[in-house]
This record gives structure tokens, sequence and C-alpha cells, in this order.
């Protein structure tokens, strides 16, 4: 009989080396809708700079995740903290709804999926991105102009399109224009939901670029959610495989793609390559 | 030469790929030992199919090492590369130990210079030194000044790896893991990669290397691992089997 090398069995060892401390650190999170455990028990924790992915299928809990990470689905039980000054002890699941998108506002940043859930279709491009600081409390109009052209040359956006309507512009652009909304504030935390998954090849290439060097300028630290091993290949620097609501396997982004220890994460794998 | 410290200490050092879908046990290569010290250039030999590129991956962690551990001194204290956690290993990735292949996945529409000059400014070099040395490498490598501003996206395999070489050559590192960096170069960039090999291991760099043509390296070369076959296995027979070879059976 062929025994098998059981992949639990290797426990990484706790960080030694390294000596700054996580920006965010999630403890045994959890989200039940009636008889669907949609996240079980998950841990997190991400460092300066990093870009965290999560990949799985669809409903493996990895949106669902991303939405509490986002404080706009409240989690049944666990921890979530993030070490940002003024917020460093709190316990984020417990804030109040005005705190918590006090802290949304200024720190974190979110692209999704289908741009209608993150821009106002019917006001200009640019002030999608200035609404944020506008929310933040800035109120000067030159201020508010530059901060949104800045935001969005960072996200490639062409400017002489910046006051179109987003429903005037096509997906890419769209795209791009949220993620300068979510930039705008220079967030702690940028979160990315299937950023590029509704675009063309060529444009979603185009946007991975950009992503890929903003990264590169800004290191925000990011929670990139996609079911394509592509985009987690160009943008991750350590993945979480999700099945189920459970996190089944985690590791070094060319670790998790080339050397895959779970069935799942192996069939994964080589459906994909 | 006075002898290096210990940078290195490998034992009991094991891989099996676990292929799930098959229920097969795939043993690459089984409780290797050995040390390499600072300013040491060890020189992985073996027949083809016996897990030197595997070896090299393993320490890096792209793969998961399944026994034996691998002490690393790092600048900033010992770990086990087998069990590190990830970040310490992105830790280590990022400042001290170096991978140099043949392949480069160029970032697009990032000039050659810039992103050999990058890997010094990354450490606080300050711009216009950073991009001196990293015109000198280029140059050294043969890399045509007219070629340092345009992208590599859209250079010859030969030339991409001449900036895939200046990219990891340009700095020091503690530890720097060669997986064949001298396929696709024409004889001179071999020549003027064994002299920056050279110029690195005067300045401490512990070296691990698998290469196809040794006498590239000749006269850097200070010991050599010889990975073996299982026993009963001629490299014939590991051709023949590719990756189904000696399944491990157990009761």
């Amino acid at each position: 009989m062929t025994v098998f090398l059981n992949p639990n069995a290797w426990q990484p060892a706790p960080p030694r080396l390294i000596e700054t401390a996580p920006i965010l650190e999630v403890k045994g999170i959890q989200k039940r809708y009636g008889d669907i455990q949609a996240v079980a028990n998950v841990d997190m924790s991400v460092y300066p700079g990093e870009i965290m992915g999560i990949v799985g299928e669809s409903g493996s809990g990895k949106s669902t995740l991303l939405r509490m990470l986002h404080l706009e689905e409240p989690a049944d039980a666990g921890s979530y903290k993030l070490n940002i000054d003024g917020w460093q002890d709190r316990e984020l699941l417990q804030l109040d709804r005005f705190e918590q998108r006090k802290l949304r506002v200024s720190h974190i940043g979110i692209v999704y999926q289908h741009p209608h859930l993150g821009l106002r279709m019917h006001n200009t491009s640019s002030g999608n991105v200035a609404e944020r600081l506008l929310v933040a409390g800035e109120r000067t109009y030159s201020t508010l102009r530059q901060a949104a052209v800045s935001s969005l040359a960072a996200s490639e956006f062409p400017l002489q399109r910046m006051d179109d309507l987003p429903r005037h512009l096509s997906g890419g652009m769209q795209q791009r224009v949220q993620l300068a909304k979510a930039i705008a504030m220079e967030p702690a935390l940028l979160l990315l939901d299937e950023p590029t998954s509704g675009l063309d090849v060529s444009v979603q290439a185009r946007v991975l670029d950009t992503l890929k060097s903003l990264q590169q300028q800004q290191k925000i630290s990011t929670v990139l959610v996609s079911h394509d091993l592509g985009v987690i290949r160009t943008l991750a620097d350590r993945v979480m495989v999700m099945r189920g609501g459970h996190v089944i396997e985690a590791g070094l982004t060319d670790q998790i793609l080339e050397d895959p220890q779970e069935a799942y994460t192996q069939q994964l794998v080589h459906a994909k390559l | 030469m006075i002898e290096g410290s210990p940078i290195l200490e490998v034992e009991g050092f094991s891989k099996t790929f676990a292929i799930h879908n098959l229920e097969r046990h795939i043993p690459v290569f089984a409780e290797l030992e050995f040390t390499v010290r600072s300013g040491e250039f060890l020189l992985v030999r073996g027949p083809n199919g016996v897990g030197k590129s595997t070896l090299l991956r393993c320490l890096f962690r792209s793969y998961r090492p399944t026994s034996g551990s691998a002490i690393y001194h790092s600048a900033h204290g010992s770990v086990d590369l087998a069990r590190a956690a990830d970040i310490d290993i992105t830790l280590l990735r990022n400042e001290e130990i170096g991978f140099v292949t043949q392949f480069l996945r160029p970032r697009p529409r990032v000039a050659a210079l810039t992103l050999v000059a990058e890997v010094l400014i990354a450490v606080g070099t300050d711009q216009d030194e950073a991009e001196k040395s990293a015109t000198d490498l280029l140059d050294r490598f043969g890399l045509k000044s007219d070629l340092h501003d345009a992208y590599p996206t859209t250079f010859s395999g030969g030339e991409q790896q001449k900036v895939n070489l200046a990219r990891a050559l340009i700095r020091p590192r503690r530890l720097l893991l060669l997986d064949e960096p001298t396929a696709s170069l024409d004889e001179e960039t071999r020549n003027a990669m064994a002299s920056r090999l050279g110029e690195l291991k005067d300045q401490g760099v512990a070296m691990m290397g698998v290469l196809h043509h040794a006498s590239d390296v000749e006269g850097l070369i200070d010991k050599e691992l010889h990975i073996e076959l299982p026993e009963g296995v001629s490299e014939t027979d590991l051709e023949e089997l590719g990756d189904t070879r000696h399944v491990v059976e157990q009761s």
C-alpha cells in the first residue's frame, strides 16, 4: 500500500528573522450564512508592502473574507487588527458603524470586480476619486482636483477623459478609476476583488502592468482575491488557497504554484497552467 | 586562503514529490549532507534527472523540502531554510539569497538599466551611483549601450539573459544559487560572468552552482557535491521511467 506524505505534517516555524510587525492580523474569523459555513476559522497576516493572494473557486469563501476585511460584512467571530497609527489596539470587528466608515475612508482602499459597486456612475471620474478626500474632510477645490489628477495618473488613466462619466468609459478604464479612488487617500491597506476578471485579455494585461508598477513604487500592503492563477503569479508574494471556507494551503507564491502539496491545489494548478 | 565561516549547513536533506492523482511518491534526492562557507563555490554534480536543480529550488523554497535541515546563518540570525516561516524566506530572498536561472521574467515597460539599478536603489544606493554601476555591469556583460534604455521584453533570449545576470549579480549576496546560469550565453559573456562571480567570491559570497559546462567557472570551484542515483537505478532507467520512477511502497 502506498502511504501518503501528509502535507499537514509540515509546519513552518514562527517568523524569526523579520523585525517588522504585520500590518494586518486576523485570527479565527468566521462567517456563516444559514447552513453554509462561508468562512471557517481563518487566520492570516500581511506584512508591510506585501501582496497576499487568496485563490479559490466560486463559493470558497474568498470574497466573503475580503468583504469582512473591508468591514462591509460583519463577522460571526474572530479578531481583526490593523497596525495603523491610532488603531493599533482596536478590535476592528467591534467598531461601531461610524468608526468603521472612518477607518475605511482613511485607511482602506478597495477595487471590486464590478465597477458599479465601487463607483457612482453618474458622477464624473475625477469626482469619484475626489469624493474620498471630500468625505475625509478636504474642502479646497484645487487640492481635491490635484489629488484626483495624481491618483488617476498613477492608475495610468487617460487624463483627457477624467471628467467623463464612468458609464461612458470602457471596462478597463472603469477599473483604473476604481483604482485611483482606492489609492487617493494613500491607504495602509488595498483590497482587490477579482480586479481584472471582467476584462478582455489584452486589457487585463495592461491593468496588471499598472497594478504591478504601482506596487513597485508605492509598496501598499494588499490583499488580492482572484480565481486566476496568472493574476496571482504576476502580483502576489504569498498565497492562501481556500476551499469550502477553509484555508487548505498557504505558502510563497512560487512554491504554491510549482510544488503544491494538497491534492486540491495540485488539481487547481494543473487545470490552470 | 583563510577558511570562511559556515553560511549553510545541510543535513539529512531530502525531497520527495507526492503526486496525489497518481497516488505516487517520487523521491528525488535523499539524506544530503554538506556545508558551504563564505567565499566558497560548491559545484553540484550528478547525472541528469538526479535532482540538482531541485536541490537549489528546495534551498530557495520554491519547492518545499520533505525532511532534513538546512541551517542558514543570516545577518539577522540563524534559521532552518527547510522550515522557516514564509515571511522570513521573503526577507532572505530580498536581502541575502539570490537565485540565478536562465529564465528572466522582465517586468513589462521597465528599461534594462532600471531593472538592474533598482536592485541597488532598493538597498539605499543613490540613483546616479546605482545607474552608473548598472551601466558598467551591462557593458561588461556585452549588452549594447543603445539597448540599456529599451525594454527587455523585446530582447532576444541571450540579451535578456545578460540583463538577468546583471540584475542577479550587481549586489553581493551572502549566498548565490546558480541554476544553469550560462545556458544560452556566448563565450564572451560566459567569461564576463565568471569574472564577476570571482569578484563576488572574493567579497565573501558563498555560491552553489549547477552547470552543464563546469569549465565555464573553472578556477572558482572549491568543492563538489556529487548526487548519486538511488541504488539499482541507472540513468537510462531514469529517462525511461520519467516522473513515475521508483514509487515508494510502504506497509
